[in-house]
């Protein structure tokens, strides 16, 4: 190839591109690229109260049509029978790291005290919808059931099952779990949840992305450790495509 | 270390240390940044104003797809360009932390940046319109000319910190911290397109200054740039 400054410009470039997608691959660059991630954990943590507030709306700025997103209905015979049912004969289970493990049907998480929030949904794609959640506080269930003093973080079970045949999960940490604004939804705007937004119940975090809005919920697991939890980094997508377990960004 | 502004061999000094480092570290991580964010655009390119905006609400702008050579990394992988673009803008913010106070403590923005009242008068701003148009960009004294001053004060001053802050804005982790932002912007979703708009700006800066360091004569420039040191006169006649 003859040097002229165009080639060496578009050798410079190409070599630029490459070079960052070997770096992106090399496990250890991988690893110092993540610190920018542990930063923002560490950092967001720090400045957050404990209770500090996602934003809430009024009724006039709810989105015209909240976007339905990963999965619309869960494949299989048994979530299509409970469909039919009216979730009837669903049930949430808290587990794992409690004193005292129960369930509920979706009719007895209603009766609950419940929260009624107007809150923006950010997909991590960078879209967002401003709807209207109502649901259970998870602090009341968590306090029902006892969380024991080794109990770090909240799991929760989902009944869709995934492309890659995995079935959904996700986590959050007891900051969060304990916060006013997380709620087991049952409603959005007013109406009982469709099977499309996770009938029967779904998880609101408000302070992080949609990924971490885990619908479908059937099992809230409390562990000690999410090393020993699946594919040990805490959710579905975290697990497979290396999306951040602290979505607070 | 020689003071900005010191002459010797035909050579003034003209960047400090401080300005050197930071404009090459500055230079790394808003490519990374440019490259990263034009993968997350490509995740969702649809732009809006107000507080929400998804696929069934109205765009002010669709962008096209941008691709592979443009984004990092080459092929689309949205949670690996997030990675990238947070570790670099915890680079980018670090760099100004460190750069600001000292522009301003070592009067680098006071005797570099700052218009005097007469350089912004019509008619000179006018001829140095005409002088540039005319590929002469020399300056005497080898200061900054009017157009050039106007340039970097938007970037730095403008451009810079409404980068960060709009991007804080997308954080809803940060708007439990700093609701504010989110009126000052007008809504989660007009800060992304603020955030975007922004990066074209720089996008757009960086091509005119890397055309603009070509024409001047690329040697004096970029050498002043590493050593400090820029040749007043000689290298272009």
């Amino acid at each position: 190839m003859i040097l002229t400054r165009r080639n060496l410009l578009l050798t410079a470039g190409a070599g630029l591109v490459t070079g960052c997608d070997k770096l992106g691959q090399n496990p250890t660059f991988r690893e110092v690229l993540k610190l920018g991630e542990k930063g923002n954990f560490a950092i967001q943590r720090s400045l957050q109260q404990r209770s500090a507030l996602a934003p809430e709306f009024d009724r006039t700025q709810i989105s015209p049509i909240f976007r339905v997103n990963g999965t619309h209905v869960p494949a299989g015979e048994a979530y299509a029978q409970h469909t039919a049912e009216k979730f009837v004969n669903w049930r949430l289970r808290v587990e794992g790291l409690v004193a005292r493990p129960f369930s509920v049907s979706p009719a007895q998480l209603q009766q609950m005290p419940n929260r009624t929030q107007i809150t923006r949904h950010d997909c991590v794609e960078g879209w967002s919808a401003i709807g209207e959640w109502t649901g259970a506080p998870l602090k009341l269930l968590l306090d029902a059931a006892g969380l024991k003093p080794q109990a770090r973080y909240l799991v929760f079970h989902c009944a869709d099952r995934m492309g890659t045949g995995e079935m959904y999960y996700e986590s959050i940490d007891l900051i969060d779990a304990l916060h006013p604004q997380t709620i087991l939804a049952w409603a959005l705007n007013g109406q009982v949840l469709s099977v499309g937004h996770g009938a029967p119940v779904r998880l609101r975090v408000e302070r992080q992305l949609g990924y971490k809005q885990a619908k479908y919920v059937e099992r809230i697991e409390a562990v000690a450790d999410l090393s020993t939890v699946r594919g040990d980094k805490g959710g579905y997508w975290e697990d497979g495509s290396g999306y951040q377990w602290y979505a607070g960004i | 270390m020689p003071s900005p502004g010191t002459e010797r061999d035909g050579k003034i000094f003209r960047h400090r240390l401080s300005t050197r480092l930071w404009h090459w570290i500055n230079a790394v991580a808003v490519i990374v940044l440019l490259m990263s964010g034009l993968t997350i655009s490509n995740a969702h390119p649809r732009l809006y104003w107000g507080h929400y905006g998804a696929n069934f609400d109205a765009a002010w702008l669709t962008l096209p797809r941008f691709p592979g050579w443009a984004t990092i990394p080459t092929g689309y992988n949205l949670a690996l360009a997030r990675e990238w673009h947070f570790a670099f803008a915890w680079v980018f913010a670090f760099g100004l932390l460190f750069f600001m106070p000292r522009a301003v403590m070592n009067g680098h923005f006071r005797r570099d940046i700052a218009l005097g009242v007469k350089e912004v008068a019509p008619s000179h701003l006018w001829e140095d319109v005409k002088r540039h148009l005319h590929l002469n960009f020399e300056t005497p004294g080898g200061g900054y000319n009017p157009l050039q001053k106007i340039t970097y004060s938007l970037v730095l001053f403008v451009l810079l910190p409404l980068l960060i802050l709009t991007g804080l804005t997308l954080s809803p982790g940060m708007n439990a911290v700093l609701p504010w932002l989110i009126d000052l912007f007008g809504g989660r979703q007009s800060a992304r397109s603020i955030h975007f708009i922004c990066a074209g700006g720089m996008a757009l800066f960086i091509a005119v200054h890397l055309v603009l360091v070509v024409l001047a004569g690329p040697i004096n420039e970029v050498r002043s740039m590493i050593t400090g040191w820029f040749r007043i006169s000689g290298e272009r006649s």
